[in-house]
């Protein structure tokens, strides 16, 4: 019962990546074709571009919903794919609580990173930035 | 994923390579699940490598330093392209679990119909979709920069 309610999730968690995930391909791999969220010029990884991005709190909550909804999916994806495995039972509730405790701490660093790089960005001025 | 109650999954990751009878939707099922795998890989890394952000413009620019060259670009375009297709075959995936773009149920009457033909179409378009993606990210990673 419990891996059906998850299997929602994991569609649920699906849609939001298409949205999120999609707007940060657009933003990253096709600037040049649709230049958004890159108010200065260069790639998309310049560091003037990357603080204008993490100064914005639209960002930070954006890259931690991404975030959590990708380390599930991902996380969950794999664990159906070696589930299907037929690993014993024992094995099974190992892996499950892996996935859970791994998950936990990939998604409580990126959020801290996504948080941090928000309280830094904004202090940086805008002047450094250009360029 | 649900626990079988009759013939548990013997073939295993070879199942995967055959289609089978399944058809060409079944191809679609193993590189989802390869793409899958793959963005998990790379996400897994990118959490840690765009994390560098946080202490400054130098770390950030040896973070980045790190990640660049032609094979990270090639690979880099990989990514791009396994995300267009697992996004687009997500979709396609989504629709046909809620029941959309699969057919009426109809009386099974000899000869029986196979709901595979019903569901081609949608496979059809959203490969074609998928592969716009992948002409527009290539013309951004190697044409226009």
């Amino acid at each position: 019962m419990r891996d059906q309610r998850w299997w929602t999730w994991h569609i649920a968690a699906g849609a939001i990546i298409l949205v999120f995930l999609g707007l940060h391909m657009v933003i990253m791999h096709l600037d040049a074709i649709f230049r958004v969220f890159n108010p200065h010029p260069g790639h998309p990884i310049e560091w003037a571009n990357v603080v204008e991005r993490a100064k914005s709190g639209f960002f930070m909550v954006t890259y931690i919903v991404l975030l959590g909804a990708a380390l599930f999916h991902g996380l969950y994806g794999l664990r159906t794919i070696l589930f299907e495995l037929n690993p014993g039972a024992g094995l099974k509730k190992t892996l499950s609580l892996l996935f859970v405790v791994g998950g936990l701490a990939l998604f409580v660093f990126g959020a801290w990173a996504a948080w941090a790089s928000f309280q830094f960005a904004i202090t940086q001025p805008a002047a450094a930035a250009a360029l | 994923m649900l626990d079988y109650k009759g013939r548990p999954n013997r073939l295993g990751i070879v199942g995967w390579l055959g289609g089978g009878r399944w058809g060409a939707e079944r191809y679609l099922y193993t590189l989802h699940r390869v793409t899958g795998l793959g963005l998990l890989a790379y996400f897994l890394l990118h959490i840690f490598v765009t994390a560098a952000r946080r202490f400054g413009q130098e770390a950030w620019q040896q973070s980045m330093a790190r990640v660049t060259g032609p094979v990270f670009t090639l690979g880099e375009y990989l990514v791009f392209v396994a995300f267009a297709f697992h996004a687009i075959n997500g979709i396609r995936l989504v629709l046909v679990e809620l029941g959309f773009g699969v057919g009426k149920p109809i009386e099974p009457v000899y000869p029986y119909r196979t709901s595979v033909d019903v569901q081609r179409p949608l496979a059809v378009v959203v490969m074609l979709v998928a592969a716009v993606l992948v002409v527009l990210g290539g013309l951004d990673f190697f044409v226009l920069k």
